[in-house]
């Protein structure tokens, strides 16, 4: 029987891809003089998770890197071994690699083997030389990897070692969950105890420290009693190892120590106290962990958030429809419509929420990037996020990473000055970059902050002149600093690794306009710079201003709306083969009519009988000249490619209250082409 | 060895319907037409539409279908059959094309109809308001002919406007 292993892929590659995340995070956040026994513990477990699933996949390079790490974090988290920064970033440089095979594995990218081999190294060297760097007191036990050498004489003839493992007593479940635990080691056996106690014989190439650390998951290990058996006689080395003494003398460990625990006593009890920490913390972890998240692939939310929407505009035909009735006789009616009115309201709600991630997933990758950023640049820079639980729609987070990343790379590198400078001009060596995020009405606001030097105005607008844009020397700094976002804009002296690769300001400001959002510097030179990002809450939903032509109803995104007003007909003028132009205060702006556009018979093509709808786009004004405005209300943004193709003029389409289809005019699209406008033709 | 036995398990399973298949026929003006009935998704009466500006006239527009916005094409204005009237008779053929919906105007639907192989006949070079390209063949129903239409290429097409191509 062969079981396609390839589905369960996917879920592993997830899983480790969170752990590892989760990883770097806590490494990060870890003091090195005094670290968290309970972070420690979760590292190691992150680990040692990963380890399994690699091992039960068959992934042996990423087994093999997991296995040192693993061991390495063991130690370190009994006391044996005094964490270092070195460690640190050699378990850094571990997640690195460990990324990296992990994506040569899902998506056949290339994996740099050096780099695989010089972290095993270094993770090895810190393993051996890790004894004499640590405090005296863990001289006695030896490192983990020996026993596993102690073990060699063991083994038979397939190289497996025979173990018997008496469990205490617990539920039925835990045994099952075990013994499929440890059958991926080897052949298990199962047996029971006079006392209904569960005894397993397991023939494995792993090593009894293994063994006891996955049983610690489930059990208390120090009521777990492991015996040698097997070809060769239980060569119980005096000088075993740590674990050996759980063999030896279980439930009393304490007492009368045999003569191999002596040594090791005093660090045995210590550990024997962070063992039950770990333990404390894996229980409880397991316990909300399993029930309080699912994972459920976005198109089903998607296609919940759909039938919602359904819900939505049949519930407002009911309410259409029962506006009609006598609200005397239907009394008891319309209470029941209310109150389905009010759920469907709630569940949408609810429903929409399932798509929103907090920021914490954007903003978990920076600490990181920051911390080598400012390793390499020889800068000192100290980062604080805020708001991390501020949530945004998933579409929209993913595409925020790019943007976000090429601001905080920015802020470091041009932004907060060197060490030298600061301390020159009075300031802290530690240079302060805040990422904040936070809901200001319908939009969240990401803001990218550093004390450092500020924009300097006057190279910006020498830089500015030199690349030949019109620019006056009177003009407000608002205005200066939105020059950085010009393509091929950039005031940095020096092209660095770091800076100037490829994605400018320009593509930034792009990027989020796309979104549908808007960029804002603040700055003040001497005391540093915020880059402020204003972003709708999401893509999904609308504000649209209805507007009527003949006899269709278009939407326009209230966000390009800047106001609507009935010409005089003085106003108007035409221009010979360039179409007309409507005079609004003193500005000339370019008459759109919507009619010829979308070749609707209008209702009048006199530019006085209809409307005209200012808009704002890209700093391009026109106006569109339409029939009449129907309303303002908020609209789901329903795909027209997912089914038909692109439409020019148009960027989507969504459901009217009747069920009836409205289509969502692309403005942007429409400014830009208005320039080619011409009397009769229309070219997108 | 499980997926192995399952593999053939399936293959026998679908012998028997290469042998036969069954068409949804319908009529556009008179002639009947079959099409393959594993893409009709669902038949349904005609709904206003919402006009796209600037498609061809037999784009009708896009109506919504339970949430999902789709593209509705008049065949008897594309293939100049029939009166292009709409009232309650008038039906739409609700197709799933390579995973995409779209739905379909036609003068009648009858009824699904299973063929065999030797019920098939070549398709005529010419004769049909059908492109040859698009037709699969005639299915020979003693009293009846369907002309039976690849539906998928049809709809795929590049003539048809409903999918952009990448190279358009």
């Amino acid at each position: 029987m062969t079981i396609d292993m390839s589905q369960f892929y996917q879920v592993f590659f997830d899983e480790a891809d969170e752990l590892l995340a989760e990883m770097e995070k806590l490494l990060l956040a870890l003091d090195v003089s005094a670290p968290d026994s309970e972070d420690l513990n979760a590292i190691f477990r992150a680990a040692h998770s990963i380890k399994g699933g690699a091992a039960t996949f068959g992934f042996a390079d990423i087994t093999e890197v997991t296995h040192v790490l693993e061991s390495l974090l063991d130690r370190i988290r009994k006391g044996e071994m005094a964490l270092t920064a070195e460690h640190v970033d050699a378990f850094l440089a571990s997640k690195d690699v460990l990324a990296m095979l992990m994506n040569g594995h899902r998506h056949g990218e290339a994996v740099d083997h050096d780099a695989v081999l010089s972290v095993s190294k270094r993770l090895n060297a810190l393993q051996e030389g890790g004894p004499v760097a640590a405090a005296p007191a863990a001289a006695a036990p030896r490192p983990e990897a020996e026993p596993a050498e102690k073990h060699a004489p063991m083994a038979d003839a397939d190289g497996n070692f025979h173990f018997r493992i008496e469990l205490p007593a617990v539920s039925q479940k835990d045994v099952d969950a075990l013994a499929a635990e440890l059958g991926l080691m080897g052949a298990l056996t199962r047996d029971a105890l006079s006392d209904q106690r569960a005894v397993f014989n397991l023939a494995t190439s792993e090593s009894q420290e293994t063994i006891v650390a996955i049983c610690a998951f489930v059990l208390d290990p120090d009521a777990l009693t492991i015996t040698s058996t097997g070809p060769s006689a239980p060569a119980a080395a005096p000088d075993y190892g740590l674990y050996e003494q759980v063999q030896q003398a279980q439930p009393a460990a304490d007492a009368a120590a045999p003569e191999p625990v002596a040594k090791a006593e005093a660090a045995a009890a210590s550990v024997g106290e962070t063992r039950n920490y770990g333990r404390r913390a894996t229980d409880k972890e397991g316990g909300n962990g399993e029930s309080s998240s699912i994972r459920v692939s976005v198109e089903k939310v998607d296609q919940l958030i759909n039938l919602v929407g359904e819900l939505v505009i049949t519930q407002a035909m009911i309410d259409q429809r029962i506006g009609a009735l006598d609200p005397l006789l239907h009394e008891r009616l319309m209470n029941s419509a209310n109150q389905l009115a009010r759920n469907t309201r709630d569940l949408q709600e609810a429903v929409m929420s399932i798509r929103m991630m907090p920021m914490d997933y954007v903003f978990s990758r920076f600490p990181r990037m920051v911390r080598d950023l400012a390793g390499k640049l020889g800068k000192k820079v100290e980062f604080v996020t805020r708001g991390a639980a501020t949530e945004l729609d998933k579409g929209l987070i993913e595409r925020i990473v790019d943007p976000l990343t090429h601001l905080v790379r920015n802020s470091v590198d041009h932004g907060v000055e060197m060490p030298e400078k600061r301390r020159a001009a009075g300031k802290n060596e530690a240079g302060r970059l805040i990422l904040s995020a936070a809901h200001q009405g319908g939009n969240i606001v990401i803001e990218v902050t550093d004390d450092g030097g500020g924009l300097d105005r006057e190279r910006i607008l020498a830089k500015a002149r030199q690349n030949g844009l019109p620019v006056s020397d009177t003009m407000p700094d608002a205005d200066v600093w939105q020059l950085i976002f010009a393509p091929g804009f950039s005031t940095a002296e020096v092209v660095t690794d770091v800076s100037g690769r490829g994605v400018g300001m320009d593509v930034v400001k792009r990027n989020i306009t796309a979104m549908g959002g808007v960029v804002d510097i603040r700055s003040v030179p001497g005391s540093g710079t915020t880059i402020s990002i204003s972003l709708p809450l999401t893509l999904a939903i609308l504000d649209g201003m209805l507007i009527k032509v003949g006899e269709e109803i278009y939407i326009l995104p209230l966000g390009y709306v800047i106001e609507s007003l009935q010409p005089a007909s003085v106003d108007v003028k035409e221009i010979a083969g360039q179409g007309k132009v409507v005079k609004v205060r003193e500005e000339y702006l370019q008459l759109i009519p919507l009619w010829q556009i979308f070749a609707i018979e209008p209702k009048s093509a006199d530019p006085s009988q209809g409307i005209l709808v200012i808009l704002e786009s890209e700093g391009k004004k026109a106006a569109l000249l339409v029939d009449s405005l129907v309303g303002q209300q908020q609209v789901v943004v329903k795909n027209l490619e997912s089914n038909f193709r692109k439409v020019a003029g148009i960027s989507g389409a969504t459901i009217l209250g009747d069920g009836g289809v409205s289509l969502i005019l692309d403005v942007a699209a429409l400014l830009r082409s208005s320039r080619q406008l011409n009397a009769d033709t229309m070219c997108f | 060895m499980l997926t192995l036995t399952d593999t053939a398990r399936d293959q026998e399973a679908e012998k028997p319907s290469e042998d036969a298949k069954e068409y949804l026929a319908f009529t556009l003006g008179r002639e009947e037409y079959g099409i393959d009935i594993l893409r009709v998704q669902e038949i349904r009466g005609y709904e206003p539409v919402t006009r796209i500006a600037n498609a061809p006239d037999f784009i009708k527009g896009v109506v919504n279908l339970r949430g999902t916005i789709i593209p509705i094409v008049d065949m008897r204005i594309k293939l100049n059959l029939g009166e292009a009237t709409y009232d309650q008779f008038t039906v739409v053929i609700i197709l799933n094309i390579a995973g995409r919906v779209v739905g379909m105007v036609v003068d009648s639907v009858s009824d699904v109809t299973m063929l065999k192989p030797e019920q098939m006949r070549a398709a005529p070079e010419a004769g049909t308001a059908f492109d040859s390209d698009y037709l699969i063949g005639l299915g020979d129903l003693g009293q009846r002919m369907l002309i039976l239409v690849d539906i998928d290429r049809l709809m795929t097409s590049a003539e048809m406007g409903l999918i952009e191509k990448l190279a358009a």
